[in-house]
């Protein structure tokens, strides 16, 4: 028995990888916005073996760029891997080849938002929007407002309430928001086109 | 309070350090006194931007962080003591120094000169720089005894775009080491505390947290000593192991050493009170 018939019998089968259409513009303005070259990465996994967050990833980081080589960008555009990446640079720093992994991912955040592909994991999106709400109206980050307000949005009531309740008693949250004096200085800043396609 | 010369610095708190952390900006505050530093806070500051910025809209991210670069007089260094602020506000100058352009619209903008020389550093490198000798005149308590993990986390001095910049490493172990603490090997020092995840996937964040905590545990260390604020949160309120170890923000510990008396303010705002600790090894009353 050769070893293709061995592993059609115990593996359910496998999607066939059907590489994209090379969209050379957007493969350039990848390359070009993170500022490094994905297509030096030979598999080598030791992105996905120092990555702290992996196990909550859909395709492990090398997936991600083999994935870019062939040009699947719909498939990264709407993974999770994307988001999940906190950019604590780990796999940038580990990479043989010296590609900045985080960058990408940084990159295909943007690319996601921008096109308006569906989002892997809202609840990230959100938490970030939240964020820009909040330096929107005070200039700087109001934590209990921002929390405050993601849970009304994803309406995780109750999940997570004890830390937040530590957190209150110690007088870590502020109840009052402090606020930068020429407001006007920041909400000017946030004419961005982001805010406008949605 | 100080016979030394008083250096001049511009200061960036940011917000973690002005709420969340107030602990962390109290004790910097008060060590920066005894050893003749004048953090002079930026007038009207705001967010650096933060990754949510960054996530979201890049000319945000960078018009945000250079705002606060408006608003730094020249002639004097800018300190930061957070470091993913530290990251995002060299990481705007570097884009400016790249494009005059932008650097010229937002000078335009907001009337102000954008310095593109001015020196941003971390708190840690002011120490290093300048107070080496002032430490070891002003030392009040010794440490002696107090077995710490130095624990950096990600910004400090990862971000590849700045890595032809200085870096942090082991300065937190050389300068406790001058106050008498002993820094422990072994246990995770970079790991990622699992930054805003930590807020949207704690589930997700409880497990590496609890790694970082229980290495420390194993290497029979006392405390982690943090050099980053938003760390410091995470690893204290996400840990769910067992045993918990205090989690001390770097300027705590420092201004402890120098003899600060405050430091009930700062320690009632940790979910894992360092006092048994402290006073098991006679560092405080």
């Amino acid at each position: 028995m050769s070893q293709t018939q061995a592993r059609e019998k115990t593996d359910p089968p496998m999607q066939a990888i059907q590489p994209g259409e090379r969209n050379r513009t957007l493969l350039a303005e990848i390359k070009k916005r993170s500022g490094t070259d994905f297509n030096r990465c030979y598999q080598c996994r030791a992105c996905a073996n120092g990555c702290p967050f992996v196990q909550a990833m859909d395709f492990p980081p090398n997936v991600v760029l083999r994935l870019l080589q062939y040009g699947m960008y719909q498939q990264v555009l709407e993974c999770k891997t994307i988001w999940v990446c906190a950019g604590c640079h780990t796999c940038s720093s580990q990479c043989p080849m010296a590609i900045d992994i985080a960058g990408v991912m940084d990159t295909l955040r943007l690319l996601a938002v921008e096109q308006g592909v569906a989002i892997a994991k809202p609840n990230i999106l959100d938490f970030h929007e939240e964020v820009l709400r909040s330096l929107e109206y005070y200039g700087r980050a109001h934590k209990l407002g921002i929390m405050w307000r993601y849970k009304v949005r994803t309406r995780r009531w109750f999940s997570d309430m004890d830390t937040g309740l530590k957190m209150l008693a110690k007088r870590k949250l502020d109840l009052r928001p402090s606020r930068v004096s020429a407001i006007n200085e920041i909400t000017d800043l946030f004419k961005c086109y982001w805010r406008e396609a949605r | 309070m100080s016979n030394f010369e008083q250096l001049n610095f511009s200061y960036f708190p940011g917000c973690s350090l002005a709420t969340t952390a107030a602990e962390s900006n109290a004790s910097m505050m008060k060590a920066a006194r005894i050893l003749g530093f004048n953090l002079i806070e930026l007038e009207d500051w705001n967010c650096c931007g933060s990754s949510s910025a960054q996530t979201l809209c890049k000319n945000l991210a960078l018009s945000m962080a250079a705002r606060n670069l408006s608003l730094a007089p020249a002639g004097r260094p800018l300190v930061a003591m957070c470091p993913r602020c530290l990251h995002y506000l060299r990481h705007a100058q570097a884009c400016l120094q790249k494009d005059p352009e932008i650097h010229r619209e937002l000078e335009e903008r907001w009337a102000r000169p954008i310095p593109l020389d001015l020196e941003i550093i971390h708190f840690l490198e002011v120490l290093v720089r300048f107070g080496l000798d002032r430490l070891k005149q002003k030392i009040k308590r010794s440490l002696r005894g107090l077995r710490f993990v130095p624990y950096y986390g990600c910004s400090v001095f990862r971000p590849p775009d700045l890595e032809r910049q200085k870096y942090y490493q082991g300065e937190m172990e050389n300068i406790l080491t001058v106050l008498g603490a002993e820094s422990i090997v072994g246990a995770y020092t970079h790991r990622c505390c699992g930054s805003f995840l930590s807020a949207t996937d704690p589930e997700l964040v409880t497990p590496l947290v609890n790694e970082i905590i229980d290495s420390a545990v194993v290497a029979e260390a006392h405390c982690l000593v943090t050099a980053c604020a938003m760390c410091q949160l995470n690893l204290e309120i996400r840990c769910s192991s067992q045993v918990k170890l205090p989690i001390f923000h770097f300027s705590e510990v420092l201004a402890l050493a120098l003899g600060a008396e405050d430091y009930e303010e700062w320690f009632i705002r940790h979910l894992v009170d360092p006092r048994p600790l402290l006073q098991k090894l006679y560092l405080v009353a």
